[in-house]
């Protein structure tokens, strides 16, 4: 029952404020969305301890979806471990996102509007994490991916914001499709969609294939590498990346819970959800694992050259996704979903930090033009210090324990994707140092470089907005602490009870305490390396970055612009569609199928219509004489009928 | 033999009924001169109802009589009800056209009352003879109407064009029917499909049939017989056109399907190409020649004739359900038109009677009513659903299906989606156009009230379809066994 209070407390709001926030006003608004959220987050802690410390796991009924033929799903709240565990975060980092999106979004006209949609993409999110079946998460994913299109477009009277919106959608469609697939090649192997069945069949299918064109292919690495497609669109992997930084043109709340909580861990949920499944498809899982880590480099090498301070934040979350997707790949599922939750909390800090930076520079969020703000507004300074401390892996910061032990997982997996793993996480966990503390020296330290005019009006963000920072860097502070030991000590198997399947031979876990010491230590060298760095090139010798640029042109163009990713898709996908779109509008419809078809018609009918009316002379010898003819013309038709 | 003949007589009683109304009220007119307008008037509508009392008690059974030469039972009685229903509607609102107009004559009803008549004893024809003596009793009264406006040079041109052309389609008639007898021996229709029936046709006979389709076709305006249409329905008083559009095509109708499905049933293999050929033409001629019209009462001539060549297909479907189509056709086609007739009357300027569509514009801010049933009428002469006009429509289209004619059915839809044009157009005219002078015509309490009828029939026909239904089957039915 707590379940169904948690996932449609947000809806009542959403619907609420959607419908009616003209008529209640803004405040009221604000409040019927932001309580029932809060309510929804207070229930998700009591359901976490229920079900996690007690083991209360249950499935609630909700009622028949649809049910033609052997086709049957239902709708039902799945609340097991690794759902508890997502409610909490979700719940969590979305009630601190809505409290604090009251502040930002003051001055907002279309308050209602935002926060209505707020509470509805949480409640997308909430039913993809309670889905109970393959249909039930879909719709869910769904959700957030509307949610996320309406929310990145909120500013609709932008043109950057509705192409951003729209390349979102667009992008997550492609990721969609694969996942779609793979649903129904779920159902044509499995004949249903409810995860019970489906997950106790699967090690039954493991090794066996199926043709397919004429190739015999495995078929539930087919299954699972469909699935992951989408898993790949929707958490912004390589090379479906590419709508998430863009999708920094959503108000700043939108960004936080978009890139924490939301919408992006749901590919790194699902593949936890699914791990009965991928732990007997070993092919996908080293995709997996290749892809993660992969992204997780790639992406932080971008995030090194950024100048927009969200952006920055974007490439960050789009590396840290890696680090979960490529623990998931080494069958440290346990391991990626507690960094997905630490995650949740020091990269909601950092965005609605950097949120907070923004308001008070007038919203300037080139950190070019910043510099010299910790003293004005130095509670802001402290939260973002937190949040980077916990995204760099110190100790005893929540991302130290995180992440650390996603590398010792995949050092521990012992196979080469495994090593190949570590050896981008290690290098990253330098990188993901470096570019937090440029961040925050650009922005906080040195010179001020915006004038005067914006200098003079900054300001410390209000209380509003104070407190869920607040009670996200508690979170950042203490939330690895708390979670290491039940999630991923050596009582993993305890905690998350059978939610999470690890197969005996995916030694990852296992071999956690087993570990060299410089292979434990290495990651931790490296973020403070980068933290020295960044202190020399930007505190020390400023005249080192712009000289290292300058030398380096080729490379630094190559980050700068993101290794081109968009370009090479606009040339090669973007440009040819939009072509072919003209041409088939121009040509094919313009030319062929609205010149013989509705315009050809209408003018062949006008012509006709103009000699119909045109036969009507007015002389009645005219009239008399179409009569005698027409009779001619009858009896020699009714001749030549009758053949006589 | 005085009994037999009284049985006749009380079998015919409503047309002679409406004989002798019609005699005794000119004799009244003629000795009380123009005092008697207003009465005559009032006791013509009288009449008119008292015939429909008595049409609806007539004989439920076939009755036969006066030596075979006259015809009644549920087909007569449906289709008389229909052509007094359609007479008094039209006598309704032209009455209080002509006493706005200040030309009201106490002739008009009398011709009224004449035409009507002659239209009944069409229905109940069963004789070449009877044919062409009701055809002619009918014509002569509408070609006098016709010019009724003597002052008004368009209304005598129209007359005079209207009595020319039909004379000639009376000369083509009549000679169909010399050709007919002369290769038959009998002008009883009875006799006749004996004759049809017995054995191989004579050409001779055929070819007078082609003569008598020609002479029927000029009375239903269908192409290529219509030309007289348009001319005479613009310049004819506005009154006169729905009279013309109403009543007067129901019974050439009738008239049309008596002959071709009784006597000459057995060929009809041989006739349903004619009528296919002329309902296509009247389909295509009456979407097409109305697009361009300026003149709202020349588009509903034209109108008409399409509506003609949609009634057309259910004839040359030729089977119980293609009557019953073209019954129920002309039972919905007539109040549509009445209705749309009766808003035309409203048309109306500071100087007189307006006849563009163009001055429609904006009757939906002056006259939200009015234009409101004038757009269901026009929807459902388009065949909209669920207007009474589009199930008009499907029973004529499903007979063509049931008879195997696809292409006659599938290019008489597509002909109603080009005629849609032209009567969306005057709903577009009436709602979307601003208007350059208001529209200033009185809304009588008897045109409201005839407005009310026909459009609460129109909208909410597809509520209870059933009676109508039922009564043209059991017509369709009485006619063909």
């Amino acid at each position: 029952m707590l379940a169904i209070a948690i996932v449609f407390l947000p809806l009542a709001g959403a619907l609420i404020a959607g419908f009616f926030g003209r008529k209640i006003g803004d405040r009221a608004a604000d409040l019927v969305t932001s309580i029932p959220v809060a309510f929804s987050a207070v229930f998700a802690w009591i359901n976490l301890w229920q079900v996690a410390l007690l083991g209360h796991v249950v499935t609630v009924p909700l009622f028949t979806w649809m049910d033609v033929g052997l086709f049957k799903v239902m709708w039902a709240l799945r609340d097991d471990q690794l759902t508890a565990v997502m409610l909490f975060a979700v719940t969590t980092v979305s009630a601190l996102v809505h409290i604090y999106s009251i502040g930002y979004m003051h001055e907002d006209p279309h308050r209602p509007r935002f926060m209505a949609y707020l509470s509805l993409f949480t409640f997308a999110m909430l039913m993809l994490v309670t889905a109970d079946n393959f249909l039930q998460l879909y719709f869910g994913w769904e959700g957030v991916g509307l949610m996320s299109y309406l929310l990145i477009g909120f500013w609709y009277d932008r043109p950057s914001a509705n192409a951003a919106a729209i390349k979102a959608f667009v992008v997550n469609r492609i990721g969609d499709f694969g996942f779609g697939l793979g649903i129904m090649g779920v159902f044509l192997i499995f004949h249903t969609i409810s995860f019970s069945p489906v997950f106790a069949a699967a090690p039954g299918f493991a090794g066996k294939s199926f043709v397919f064109l004429g190739y015999h292919v495995d078929i539930l690495d087919t299954l699972t590498l469909l699935l992951f497609l989408g898993a790949v669109g929707k958490s912004a992997q390589l090379p479906l990346h590419t709508w998430l930084p863009d999708a920094m043109e959503g108000p700043t709340p939108v960004s936080a819970l978009i890139h924490a909580a939301t919408m992006v861990t749901a590919g790194v949920f699902m593949v936890a959800r699914l791990s009965p499944m991928f732990e007997y498809a070993p092919f996908t899982l080293e995709v997996v694992t290749v892809v993660g880590a992969t992204t997780c480099f790639f992406a932080a090498t971008i995030g090194l050259v950024q100048n927009d301070i969200k952006r920055v934040i974007a490439y960050s979350t789009c590396s840290q996704l890696g680090y979960m997707f490529f623990a998931a790949g080494v069958s440290a599922y346990p391991v990626a979903v507690f960094h997905l939750v630490t995650h949740a909390f020091f990269k909601a800090l950092l965005f609605l930090g950097s949120g907070s930076v923004i308001h008070a520079m007038s919203g300037e969020q080139d950190m070019r033009k910043m510099g010299g703000l910790a003293r004005r507004i130095k509670f802001t300074y402290v939260m973002m210090w937190i949040g980077s401390l916990a995204l760099a892996g110190i100790p005893f910061f929540a991302g130290y324990y995180s992440k650390d032990a996603i590398l010792e997982a995949a050092f521990g997996a012992g196979t080469s994707v495994g090593n190949y793993a570590y050896a981008m996480g290690a290098f990253t966990a330098l990188l993901t140092a470096f570019y937090s503390w440029r961040l925050i020296f650009l922005t906080f330290h040195g010179k001020p470089r915006a004038d005067h005019h914006v200098m003079e009006h900054v300001h410390e963000s209000p209380m509003v907005m104070k407190v869920p920072l607040f009670g996200l860097a508690l979170g950042a502070t203490f939330a690895g602490m708390i979670f290491a030991g039940p999630m991923i000590s050596g009582h993993w198997a305890a905690f998350w009870g059978h939610s999470l399947v690890v197969l005996p031979t995916h030694t990852a876990l296992a071999n956690l305490e087993t570990l060299p010491l410089w292979a434990k230590l290495l990651p931790l060298g490296g973020a403070l390396l980068g933290i020295v760095i960044a202190w020399q090139m930007y505190i020390g010798q400023p005249g080192i970055a712009p000289a290292l640029a300058k030398s380096q042109e080729t490379l630094y163009k190559f980050l700068l612009n993101k290794w081109y990713f968009d370009e090479i898709y606009d040339f090669l996908l973007v440009n040819p569609a939009k072509w072919l779109g003209r041409f088939l509008w121009k040509r094919g419809d313009g030319q062929v199928i609205d010149a013989f078809g509705p315009d050809g018609v209408a003018t062949s009918t006008r012509i006709l219509a103009r000699r119909a009316g045109a036969l009507e002379s007015g002389y009645v010898y005219h009239y008399a004489f179409a009569m005698l003819i027409g009779v001619v013309f009858l009896m020699s038709l009714y001749f030549y009928a009758v053949g006589v | 033999m005085i009994v037999p003949a009284l049985g006749h007589l009380s079998a015919a009683l409503p047309e002679i009924f409406l004989a002798l109304s019609a005699l005794v009220l000119l004799v009244l007119g003629a000795f009380l001169g123009d005092k008697a307008t207003r009465p005559v008037a009032t006791l013509s509508l009288i009449a008119l109802v008292v015939a429909f009392v008595l049409v609806l008690l007539g004989p439920d059974s076939t009755t036969v009589g006066f030596s075979g030469l006259f015809i009644t039972g549920r087909f007569a009685v449906f289709l008389n009800a229909l052509i007094l229903i359609g007479s008094a509607i039209s006598l309704i609102i032209a009455l209080d056209y002509f006493r706005l107009q200040g030309t009201e004559r106490f002739e008009f009803p009398i011709l009224v009352l004449l035409a009507t008549t002659g239209m009944m004893m069409m229905v109940t024809a069963n004789d070449l003879i009877a044919l062409f003596i009701s055809l002619e009793l009918q014509s002569l009264a509408l070609y006098v109407m016709a010019a009724f406006e003597r002052d008004s040079i368009r209304a005598t041109e129209a007359g005079l064009k209207y009595f020319v052309l039909g004379a000639l389609a009376s000369g083509l008639l009549l000679y169909g029917c010399s050709l007919i007898y002369g290769f038959s021996g009998t002008t009883n229709f009875g006799h006749l499909a004996a004759v049809v029936s017995g054995g191989p046709v004579s050409i001779g006979l055929l070819l007078g049939i082609v003569f008598l389709v020609a002479g029927l076709a000029f009375k239903i305006s269908a192409v290529p017989f219509h030309m007289w249409a348009p001319d005479v329905y613009e310049g004819a008083p506005t009154p006169v056109t729905a009279f013309f559009s109403a009543s007067p095509k129901i019974a050439a109708f009738a008239l049309f399907i008596r002959v071709m499905m009784g006597p000459f049933g057995h060929v009809a293999i041989e006739w349903r190409q004619i009528i296919i050929l002329i309902s296509l033409a009247s389909m295509f001629l009456g979407a097409f020649a109305a697009i361009n019209q300026r003149n709202i009462k020349r588009m509903m001539a034209y109108s008409s004739i399409g509506h003609m060549g949609y009634a057309l297909i259910g004839l040359a479907a030729g089977s119980v359900e293609g009557v019953r189509g073209v019954l129920i056709y002309l039972a919905i086609y007539l109040p549509m038109t009445l209705g749309a007739f009766t808003v035309i009357l409203l048309m109306r300027r500071k100087t007189g009677p307006t006849e563009n569509i163009d001055d429609l514009a904006g009757l939906s801010q002056q006259h939200p009513l009015v234009a409101l049933v004038m757009a269901i009428f026009m929807f459902s002469l388009a065949g909209v659903p669920p207007l009474a006009g589009f199930f008009g429509k499907f029973y004529v289209f499903m007979a063509a299906i049931d008879a195997h004619l696809y292409t006659l059915a599938i290019l008489g839809v597509l002909s109603s989606v080009v005629g849609a044009y032209y009567y969306l157009r005057i709903v577009k005219v009436m709602y979307f156009d601003a208007a350059s002078e208001p529209l200033a015509g009185p809304i009588t309490r008897k045109m409201a009230a005839v407005l009310l009828c026909t459009g609460v029939f129109t909208l909410f026909f597809f509520a209870n379809p059933a009676p109508l239904l039922n009564s043209a089957h059991a017509a369709a039915l009485a006619l063909l066994h």
